[in-house]
């Protein structure tokens, strides 16, 4: 089976300045993938190339069988973005930004509703979908926001820190809607700096530099860097990073 | 005081680096009042005139080929009667005319003291002014060179302006550009930079310090009070030399007025950024509640009198009003503070109202 | 035993939206040592923060920062203390030195009176003091923030979530400048959503929705750890986990990392074992651990 995010060389360059260099990696269909890397690593520039947000400098890229240099439209139609930084209108209920965003991904009003009733069976929090998004607390925001990236069944979502600030309970509850998207074929590409999370993931990549240093499970990297601790790999990795700058 | 030296040299940083919006702060008041001084007259150098001459003697044709000849106009014809005149003026052929009454050389030598009458279309009332001082220049030199320094005869030249009588025109928008331009950067730009303060959330890093929030407030007016000034210096600069605005007055007034409004505005600013917390915010409230009065009330596009009587109430609350009043006053009639000491006050009393409400409005904490 | 923060019964309600954002808050915290508040977004840390600097008056109760009133002498407490909000605070406009040299001088004082203090930190943005601090990476940025808000020697510093959204190299590399400062005898208080901190601080405060759940050294919090953790492994996580909670002895289960923390209401270990092999996981291990923040922190909100 093809994989659902293939690159193959992929090179970004902001004049002098080599943001993402050389990258080749694949993610199956289905895979929790942890894209870690120290701030100015050249994540988020990554992120967005295969968002199809930014087009590479050279070097191949295929998102859910799209060229992310040529095909940027398609590709926008079969993703899913949520961001900790990227919030939902905070002056409209719950109900009103999945309807919102469910309408500009062309759903019918039959299919919002149905997937609006989903959430409803899972979170039995029926207060919730009528009050503004501004009002609930932050873990239920992400939750909600998961959600809506969620609405069009993408076959990927790509996750930027999704769980920062959030409390521990709220942050085990995120990651149990990850893995049940897992479960139903979504793929889910996810960053994050909390290592425990890193653990959560089929497989991960550690960016330093722009260059992928290290791509593997957990365990094995943890194996291959003899220590136990995700903690630790990153932290042998990332302290060899020369560069701090972020574009 | 080093402190507030200290923050004024960093809202000088501001004001400079941010190339885009200095380039506006400068570039826009002079555009403007270029585009003004030449929407209203081209080259003053090409005005088509028409000489009516109803004596045709020496005296007469002297003048006459004095108009001819001169590089500043272009010459369409004589007329024979007033009616001629008037029947190009309708088909907007001429933009003056000059008549010249009957028997012109016997009134003279009669010292009956002639008047030569001048017309013209006062739309393009810079063209208008024009016309009249360099006909005006071309009958006194004829007078000095015909009838010698002493002569006790003097041609009188009277000028009859058609459609625009108060040949509105430069004397109209320049001070009202001044009132503008003075209004617009101090109330908005100082309102911006401090609520971008709030946004950035250095605001909050500036409360904890020892430094007093409000001198920091003070400290941002700084830089845009010498905007204006230079904007100020600038419009008087291109309007008295290349548009011809009269300036009878003081400089000293003058400028002391326009530093008053100045502060008036920046108090207003200070007022706006106060009550508000986003840029935006600020920037809207600025523009609707600034610059549509000052436009609307200040009476320099459209007339006050000819308003509906709230509205004129209303308008008495434009700052901008009472400035170009006083600056018609010292520009135009050159006449002093005691002419226009009410409208001053106007204006003291309007600047301490908006620093006395921003002063109880301040706060010290966030929230 | 001198105190260098003392809250005292404070309470703040917003009234939009309408939120208890602080209930009933006590805690000391001891001159020249470093304080953690840790909790999630939105548990009341910024509004504390706010309120202990003099930004915000509370509703109830009262504070004392380096033996000051809070409310009462704001104007006096203002140069004894140092502020670093959450959000990058500085003018993204102005260079590193400019920046520097502005909060000195507003503090009444010079770079040079100040320079041991920042001495380690500001010297690793030293290279780039003409560069425009909105230029800066995310780390630089907050090394420079810190160094502003330490220029004029303050007595206590407060770092509302310094380290949020930083990664786990740099989230390292600046605790230990922490604690170079608090060994130049400045107290500080500082707020964090991570748990993997709180370790590094002399006394913590854990805390959620606006009320402080346990305050205590983290050792002891951790000795009060009341049951016997668990932790599980296998190679199915995910299907361990929802195993696991099918227990019926089982008190809590999370997933931490590649392993999940049970403790059981009662009953025996090797119970939960025997159902686990039972139900298809014949690899599983399972030690008696010792519980992290987390644990205790997780255990505290239910």
């Amino acid at each position: 089976m093809e994989p659902i995010i293939f690159t193959k060389n992929l090179t970004k360059k902001f004049g002098d300045f080599i943001a993402v260099n050389n990258i080749s990696f694949s993610v199956e269909k289905g895979e929790i993938f942890g894209f870690l890397g120290a701030n100015g690593a050249g994540k988020t520039t990554a992120m967005k190339m295969l968002c199809g947000l930014l087009v590479p400098t050279s070097g191949l890229g295929k998102v859910a069988g799209y060229d992310i240099s040529t095909q940027s439209d398609s590709i926008k139609r079969r993703i899913g973005y949520m961001s900790q930084k990227f919030s939902l209108y905070e002056d409209l209920t719950v109900r009103e930004n999945m309807q919102f965003f469910g309408g500009i991904y062309g759903l019918r009003n039959k299919e919002i509703q149905k997937k609006i009733e989903y959430y409803h069976d899972l979170w039995s929090n029926n207060e919730m979908f009528d009050g503004l998004v501004g009002s609930l607390p932050l873990g239920w925001k992400q939750k909600v926001a998961f959600a809506t990236a969620m609405m069009h069944d993408p076959d990927i979502v790509f996750l930027d820190e999704p769980t920062g600030g959030v409390d521990p309970i709220v942050r085990r509850q995120f990651w149990e809607l990850i893995y049940k998207a897992s479960d139903q074929g979504t793929t889910i590409f996810v960053t994050t700096h909390y290592m425990d999370e890193a653990e959560y993931c089929n497989r991960v990549s550690i960016m330093v530099d722009g260059e992928i240093a290290a791509m593997d499970s957990p365990k094995n990297l943890k194996i291959a860097y003899h220590t136990d601790t995700m903690d630790d790999v990153f932290y042998q990795l990332a302290r060899k990073a020369q560069r701090s700058e972020t574009v | 005081m080093k402190q507030f030296k200290a923050f004024v040299i960093k809202e000088f940083y501001h004001v400079l680096r941010d190339k885009r919006s200095l380039l506006l702060l400068i570039g826009l008041p002079i555009v403007q009042i270029f585009l003004f001084g030449f929407a209203l007259s081209n080259e003053v150098k090409n005005a088509t005139i028409m000489i009516v001459d109803q004596s045709k003697d020496a005296a007469s044709l002297s003048i006459s080929e004095k108009i001819r000849n001169n590089d500043n106009f272009h010459f369409v014809g004589f007329g024979y009667a007033y009616k001629d005149a008037h029947t190009a003026f309708m088909r907007g052929e001429i933009q003056a005319a000059v008549i010249i009454p009957p028997n012109f050389q016997k009134s003279i030598l009669r010292r009956e003291n002639p008047t030569i009458q001048i017309i013209g279309d006062a739309t393009d009332p810079n063209t208008a002014t024009a016309v009249i001082n360099y006909v005006t220049v071309i009958t006194m030199n004829f007078q000095r060179q015909a009838l010698g320094m002493t002569s006790p005869v003097s041609i009188d030249v009277r000028n009859h302006m058609l459609y625009n009588p108060e040949l509105k025109g430069v004397t109209n928008f320049v001070p009202g550009l001044m009132a503008l331009v003075l209004m617009l950067i101090g109330v908005l730009m100082t309102s911006v930079s401090i609520v971008k303060e709030k946004e950035m959330g250095t605001m909050e890093i500036l409360l904890v310090s020892p430094f007093h929030p409000l001198a920091a407030i003070i400290a941002k007016a700084v830089p845009y009070l010498l905007v204006s000034i230079f904007n100020l210096c600038m419009i008087l600069l291109i309007s008295i030399h290349v548009l011809g605005m009269p300036m009878e007055g003081s400089y000293f007034l003058l400028f002391s007025m326009s530093v008053l409004l100045i502060i008036t505005a920046l108090s207003m600013g200070l007022f706006i950024s106060n009550q508000t917390s986003s840029q935006q915010v600020a920037m809207l409230i600025s523009l609707m509640g600034m610059l549509l009065p000052t436009m609307l009330f200040t009476g320099f596009m459209f007339p006050i009198e000819n308003m509906p009587i709230p509205l004129q109430i209303i308008s008495n609350f434009a700052a901008s009003k009472w400035y170009y009043i006083i600056v018609k006053n010292i520009m135009i009639k050159g006449l002093g503070v005691a002419y226009f000491w009410k409208e001053a006050l106007v204006l003291v009393g309007m600047t301490i109202f908006f620093i006395v409400m921003s002063l109880r409005r301040f706060k010290m904490r966030l929230a | 035993m001198n105190y260098d923060i003392e809250v005292d019964n404070i309470s703040k309600q917003f009234v939009k939206p309408d939120v208890q954002a602080l209930e009933d808050i006590n805690f000391n915290v001891k001159t020249g040592s470093l304080f953690g508040l840790i909790g999630a977004d939105g548990a009341g840390k910024t509004t504390l923060f706010r309120i202990l600097t003099t930004l915000l008056l509370a509703d109830n109760g009262s504070a004392k920062v380096h033996g000051r009133d809070v409310v009462k002498d704001f104007k006096i407490l203002r140069s004894l203390i140092g502020y670093m909000p959450g959000r990058f605070s500085l003018y993204t406009d102005l260079s590193v030195e400019e920046n520097l040299q502005f909060f000195a001088t507003l503090h009444k004082t010079t770079i040079e009176a100040g320079y041991h203090l920042i001495k380690d930190i500001y010297r690793q943005i030293e290279p780039f003091k003409n560069r425009r601090a909105g230029q800066l990476s995310g780390g630089m940025k907050q090394k420079l923030a810190l160094s502003c808000a330490l220029i004029h020697q303050p007595k206590v510093l407060f770092l509302d979530e310094p380290t949020t959204g930083v990664d786990a190299v740099s989230r390292k590399e600046f605790w230990n400048m922490l604690k170079n400062i608090k060994n130049q005898g400045v107290t500080i208080l500082v707020s964090t959503p991570y748990m993997d901190e709180a370790v590094l601080c002399d006394e913590i405060a854990l805390i959620q929705n606006g009320k402080i759940l346990s305050i205590a050294p983290p050792s002891t919090i951790i000795a009060q750890f009341p049951d016997v953790l668990y932790s599980v492994s296998g190679s199915q996580i995910g299907k361990l986990l929802e195993d696991v909670s099918k227990f019926q002895d089982i008190k809590s289960c999370f997933s931490f990392g590649d392993t999940i923390h049970v403790t059981l209401n009662q009953g025996d270990i090797k119970g939960l074992q025997k159902e686990l092999i039972q139900r298809g996981h014949p690899e599983v291990v399972i030690d008696t651990i010792v519980p992290t923040i987390e644990d205790c922190f997780i255990r505290l909100m239910q």
